[in-house]
């Protein structure tokens, strides 16, 4: 038997009846059923945004008071934008490198060599660097991930350094030839990994900017790497040895922006950081030096002595391009996962498609 | 206090009292508050209840009893629990012949509560002072009356874990910021003692609803803390080792005491235990007793506090006890010891008819047994157990034998609820509706604003302000009400200085609604400004919708609302709401009004040093207030 | 549920969770305060953010659990309590309660319903398929026999990468240490069967603790009953094995949007498209690579 308010629970002879625990309390006095439109108090007056929230025109989504609901990458721009950037650089430079041997062009081959290996070396200590507890470095190896890029990024990186210092040890000093043509082999087959892998790096998380656009990027990043590599090779070969330098830092170039003009075309709303804000700057300055940059190297390669220091410009562009890009792409990525919107609204929309479907 | 009483006249015209679901159940300040006034630290009550003998009134024990006992009811056997009471502290000295030392006991001569002792203070009257796990200079109205008060003591004692702001206001309160004091102008010689915690300590608590529960030391203390028992111990042992040999009679009470307690450890803590039954009592064979029906006016029994008789029971320490809930019935009797005799729900005859059936067979609580003649049911019933409900005395009963088997309120003289109350109540015999001694509003129901009999303690620093349609009601137009939260406690002492409980609740904040705050331009996140005659304090603004506007005769006001934890010392520090309260008393129990006052609120923060004085002043002259305002009956 | 650790642990015990139920939670914080004193978090800061009572903000690596309170107006009719005025005239609104500026009558517009305050204890999820321990490089993040996920902090270096992985923010860095700290789901407590700190403390018993099945089974019955008592808003999060992290080993009852309590609408763990990602890398490399071959071919010009 209950009471009117349904309720059932008592106090019999025997002892307690229908007991309700306390978590499955009726939730407060919201026992009231929709009475149907216009018999409530509703008013015609809206008034959002009362309250906790400043007034705000009313809102395309929700979120706890604009707090971010992804942690933001704690790396350092320095330290992994640079490690992107020199990343690629590297990874092209070894192709670069072993083209420029098959060619015979000497002194494009020290260049591309030593550029790899110092980039290489550079990239290690931007890794230990950016580490909370440096002196674990090693811990990196204590396994082998396949669901870790960073994990297999740091066994490639094991594999690819040696090679490349070896490449590059021999060719500046001429000794070792043997070992030398190993490394050169070895970080040639290593480099184009290293050049892409940094993609799946930062699309495997939960970043918005990064990870929706995890189709297009390693193309991005190839081409990136591929145009600083040309870049530096303009930079430092000799005005005989500059075709293949130019012709693979366009052809990166045009598949840098190219690339990221298809990511950012797909990623919609979740395009802005990449276009506005200073992320969007950096976006802009790279894209800018890449182009021109590219358009300096094929079109600014006239006759006479001129023709070394425009390549050497173009080159100087071109790497700055790379760099710049990096930087942009690693501070939208911050700037994504820093506004629930960019999380908030594709779920809410891949939510509806998913329910319209069913 | 008006609405205590409204409520406990509307369960007892429901029926509501002694079943299950009944009753009232107060929501108190802190874990022992019901022991602080079972075992009085209240300065007119002696342990359970009995009163504080006045120094004219009540010459000897007989005409103690005369004054306070009745005819009929459990009252009438007040002289046993007084009597076991004195031998309990007099043990052996106190006989038939010298009145079981009832001479011995402090008598009033006039009213020592708390606010009448700040004002004693402030006049000068009074020299020391006591604090202990008490920050008046936060926690009690008028906070800035409190620390003028203790500045004109010769000495001040305060035990606490931390340096409370009632232990340091003479060097860095806010009238030492305002000037209003110097610290070389103070004379007062301040002691702090760290105090032990709870879980540093032996002790026990009585819940609010009457429950004991011992509580069992966990870690010694640190350093120089010591438990408020050892503290009380020591300082009586060292009295009395001062005094030893003394021929003086006036100080045979002290060296006549029995402060025998057994001490442990290498702080000689005394063991808690040994108080607890000694509260409890025990007979002329030094056996525990387990009831209160078994204590004598003869001096034969010896009990601390009769309404605890029986919590350590056959020599065990009932209020130790643990049984899960899974192992015994719902009320759980053998979760700690309740008093009375451990009923858990007072007056439950009141839960079965005149034939001692219960009322709703949904509500069955105790009942008669007709068969075995006794009443049963799921707790100790707060009824003679074999009294039958046809039982009606004979003509001459007296005592509890006077109560019929139809009145299940045994404390009442006539065992009969009572729906007002003839004698005993300062102010009148039903609850009525006052406003309080500030309202923006007149007392719709009367001509009589506010309750006449209400104490007032004019001071040049207590000043009130006008109210309803008086003139100068408009400069402090908004009610304020003052709270708590969840991640704090009372004054501060235990909370503000505990990192993981300052970062959830860091800062002092007020509550307005959102028309409140458009009227006066406060900001969501900046700060307010409030100020009354006696203070003005600020705060980060909270906009909430939860602070709902009042349309009260006809117009619209809104209320201010204020968590009162907050002082200037400690990891989380603000300025403390009771600066801005003032002290006007209920007539019965001496309880300050801050709750309900007025103030106004002006967005932007407070002025610093003089200044802040200055807007008070200067707020006060523009409401017209003086000496009288407010004061009228 | 393909776990991982149903092939690494022999007898393993069923797997453990909580089921927070936030149509009971109080908002006391209690849960804030256990968590810390059991695995001495730090205090992270005295921050008054205004956030209705929240000043914890959020899950970081010094808060383990986190109580959101929100205030807005649910859709539900509000209740005209018909209370009696005093002294006012007859034909005024009711009393308090009722705001006195809205004018009677008319349509319900979503979201001027009656004001509701939220409150929800939020915690690492423990997630099925979980995207800090699928990307840490170095083997800390590992899943216990209870099916929980906990760092250990032995290994970890502090890389970083299981931070931005979380689809719900949980996992962070503590500054100066320079490790990811994280909800163990009180680990050393379970291990000699003891539930969670949290959830000993819980007064309401909003956060319950137990084996997942058994959860989820009084997790849609709770729901069942809510809403046959009329709140409709109520609805369970995290509790499906078919979202996109596989179902949480900690879920919960919401009585509103998940986004309005800062959980994402529609969490997906990034390694789902991992696969996909490496093709495409694969293809991109493979591209450099013929890229540099076609330009190293043909003479200088």
């Amino acid at each position: 038997m209950s009471d009117q308010s349904g309720n059932e629970s008592g106090v019999t002879r025997e002892g307690i009846e229908h007991p309700r625990p306390g978590r499955e309390a009726p939730a407060d006095d919201r026992t009231v059923r929709r009475r149907g439109r216009g018999a409530g108090r509703g008013g015609g007056r809206r008034r959002r945004g009362r309250g906790e929230r400043p007034m705000v025109p009313k809102a395309d989504f929700r979120s706890y008071y604009g707090q971010p609901i992804l942690n933001k990458p704690v790396w350092s721009a320095t330290d992994i934008a640079g490690y992107l950037f020199l990343g690629g650089l590297a990874g092209a430079s070894s192709l670069v490198g072993a083209a420029a041997d098959l060619r015979g062009e000497e002194r494009l081959a020290v260049v591309a060599k030593t550029g790899a290996a110092g980039a290489a070396v550079l990239s290690l200590a931007a890794l230990v660097h950016d580490l909370g507890r440096p002196a674990r470095f090693l811990n990196m190896l204590r396994v082998v991930k396949v669901t870790s890029p960073m994990n297999l990024g740091a066994w490639l990186l094991s594999a690819y350094a040696p090679a490349a210092l070896a490449a590059a040890g021999s060719a500046l000093t001429g000794r070792l030839r043997p070992l030398g043509a190993a490394g050169t082999a070895g970080a040639a087959a290593l480099g184009p990994a290293l050049a892409s892998y940094t993609a799946v790096l930062i699309s495997d998380t939960a970043v918005p900017a990064w990870h929706d656009g995890y189709r297009e990027m390693p193309f991005a990043f190839v081409g990136s790497g591929a145009m600083a590599a040309g870049g530096l090779g303009l930079l430092g070969a000799p005005s005989g040895e500059q075709t293949l330098p130019r012709r693979v830092a366009v052809l990166g170039a045009l598949t840098e922006v190219g690339g990221l003009k298809v990511m950012e075309r797909r990623l919609g709303a979740v395009a802005e950081p990449y276009q506005h804000g200073s992320s969007g700057r950096w976006m802009k300055v790279g894209e800018g030096l890449a182009l021109a940059g590219s358009a300096l190297a094929l079109f600014g390669r006239g006759a006479g002595r001129g023709r070394r220091t425009t390549g050497a410009v173009a080159g100087v562009m071109l790497l700055a391009g790379s760099a710049c890009t990096r930087v942009g792409i690693f501070s939208a990525g911050v700037a994504s996962a820093e506004d629930p919107r960019y999380t908030v609204q594709p779920q809410r929309e891949r939510l509806r498609r998913r329910t319209a479907r069913r | 206090m008006q609405y205590i009483r409204s409520a406990a006249i509307l369960q007892s015209l429901l029926g509501n009292i002694g079943r299950p679901g009944g009753g009232i159940l107060a929501l108190r300040g802190h874990a022992s508050i019901q022991g602080s006034t079972d075992i009085p630290t209240l300065y007119n009550l002696l342990p359970g209840y009995l009163p504080m003998p006045h120094a004219h009134e009540h010459e000897d024990l007989d005409a103690y009893i005369e004054a306070d006992s009745t005819e009929k009811g459990y009252w009438a056997e007040s002289r046993s629990y007084m009597v076991s009471l004195l031998k309990a502290w007099w043990g052996a000295a106190a006989t038939p012949e010298n009145d079981f030392c009832f001479d011995y006991l402090p008598r009033l001569t006039g009213s020592a509560s708390t606010y009448d002792t700040v004002m004693a203070q402030l006049a000068g009257e009074t020299n020391g002072y006591f604090l202990i796990g008490e920050n008046p200079a936060v926690g009690s109205a008028n906070a800035k009356l409190q620390r003028l008060g203790m500045a004109k003591l010769d000495w001040l004692v305060v035990r606490d874990f931390s340096l409370i702001e009632s232990a340091t206001w003479w060097k860095d309160g806010p009238e030492i910021e305002t000037g209003e004091m110097r610290t070389e102008d103070i004379g007062t010689e301040v002691f702090f003692l760290p105090a032990a915690a709870h879980t540093e300590k032996d002790g026990s608590f009585t819940n609010t609803q009457r429950l004991l529960q011992f509580h069992h030391q966990a870690v010694e203390p640190e350093g120089d803390a010591r438990s408020d028992l050892w503290f009380t111990f020591h300082l009586g042992r060292k009295i009395r080792e001062r005094l030893a040999g003394s021929t003086d009679p006036r100080d045979r009470p002290l060296l006549d005491l029995t402060w025998d307690y057994p001490t442990k450890g290498r702080h000689a803590e005394p063991e808690a235990e040994a108080v607890v039954a000694e509260i409890n009592g025990w007979d002329a064979n030094g056996d525990p007793l387990s009831s209160y029906e078994q204590l004598n006016d003869d001096g034969s029994t010896a009990c601390g506090c009769w309404i605890y008789c029986g919590v350590y029971s056959d020599g065990v320490n009932q209020a130790a006890r643990r049984r899960p809930a899974g192992e015994q019935s719902w009320v759980a009797p053998e979760w700690g010891w309740a008093w009375p005799a451990n009923r858990r729900l007072l007056y439950n005859r009141a839960s079965a008819d005149p034939d001692g059936k219960p009322w709703s067979e949904r509500k069955a609580y105790v009942w008669w047994d007709e068969e075995n003649a006794l009443w049963t049911g799921h707790d100790i019933p707060d009824f003679a157990e074999n009294k039958s409900p046809h039982y009606r005395p004979p003509a001459g009963a007296r005592g509890a034998e006077a109560l019929t088997g139809l009145d299940p309120f045994v404390m009442q003289a006539d065992g009969k609820a009572w729906l007002f109350v003839p004698s005993g109540l300062t102010d009148g015999p039903l609850p009525t509706h006052y406003e309080p001694q500030e309202s923006p509003f007149r007392n719709p129901l009367y001509r009589q604003q506010r309750n006449p009999a209400r104490e007032l303690h004019p001071h040049e620093s207590n000043r009130l302000q006008p109210s309803g349609d008086q003139a100068g009601a408009d400069v402090f137009p908004y009610p304020l009400t003052t709270y708590r939260l969840t991640e704090h406690h009372t004054a501060g002492g235990m909370t503000r200085w505990v990192p993981y409980l300052a970062e959830l609740q860091p800062e002092l904040f007020c509550e307005v609604s959102p028309e409140l705050a458009a009227e006066r331009g406060l900001e969501h996140n900046g700060w307010a400004t409030i100020v009354t005659a006696r203070g003005v304090v600020e705060a980060r603004v909270m906009v909430t919708e939860r602070m709902q506007p009042l349309r009260v005769a006809g117009r619209t006001t809104h209320q201010v609302g204020l968590p009162y934890h907050w002082g200037p010392n400690g990891y989380s520090v603000g300025d403390s709401p009771n600066d801005l309260t003032s002290v006007a008393l209920d007539p019965n129990v001496h309880i300050q009004e801050v709750k309900a006052l007025a103030c106004d609120i002006r967005p932007g923060r407070r002025p610093r040093g003089a200044d802040r004085a200055e807007l008070v002043r200067d707020y006060q002259r523009r409401a017209g207030i003086d000496d009288e305002t407010g004061t009228e009956v | 549920m393909g776990l991982l650790s149903e092939s690494e642990y022999d007898d393993a015990p069923p797997r453990m969770g909580f089921f927070t139920d936030t149509s009971v939670c109080i908002g006391c914080k209690a849960c804030e305060v256990a968590c810390k004193e059991w695995n001495h978090v730090p205090e992270d800061g005295l921050n008054y953010t205004g956030m209705s009572y929240d000043n914890t903000q959020g899950l970081g690596a010094d808060s383990w659990r986190h109580v959101a309170f929100i205030e807005n107006r649910s859709g539900a009719t509000p209740v005209d309590l018909g209370m009696p005025e005093v002294g006012g005239p007859p034909d005024a609104p009711a009393a308090a309660g009722v705001r006195p500026d809205l004018p009677p009558g008319g349509d319900l517009i979503d979201g001027e319903g009656k004001l509701q305050w939220l409150m929800a204890s939020d915690v690492c999820k423990h997630c099925t398929h979980a995207a800090c321990l699928d990307v840490c490089p170095t083997g800390s993040l590992f899943r216990t026999e209870f099916g929980t996920v906990v760092v250990q902090e032995d290994i970890c270096n502090g890389c970083g990468y299981c931070i931005p992985a979380c689809p719900y923010g949980v996992i962070d860095q503590r500054k100066e240490d320079g490790r990811a700290w994280k909800c163990t789901l009180c680990y050393d407590r379970l291990e000699v069967g003891m539930e969670p700190a949290c959830a000993k403390a819980c007064p309401t018993d909003s956060i319950q603790f137990g084996p997942l099945d058994e959860l989820r089974e009084r997790a849609e019955a709770r729901v069942e009953q809510l809403h046959e008592k009329g709140v409709d808003v109520a609805r369970l999060y995290g509790h499906d094995p078919d979202d996109g992290v596989g179902g949480d080993g900690a879920f919960f009852l919401l009585l509103d949007e998940p986004e309005t309590y800062g959980l994402p609408p529609d969490p997906v763990v990034t390694t789902r498209d991992l696969p996909a990602m490496w093709r495409r890398a694969g293809l991109a490399a493979l591209g450099l690579a013929v890229g540099v071959a076609v330009a190293a071919l043909g003479g200088s010009s």
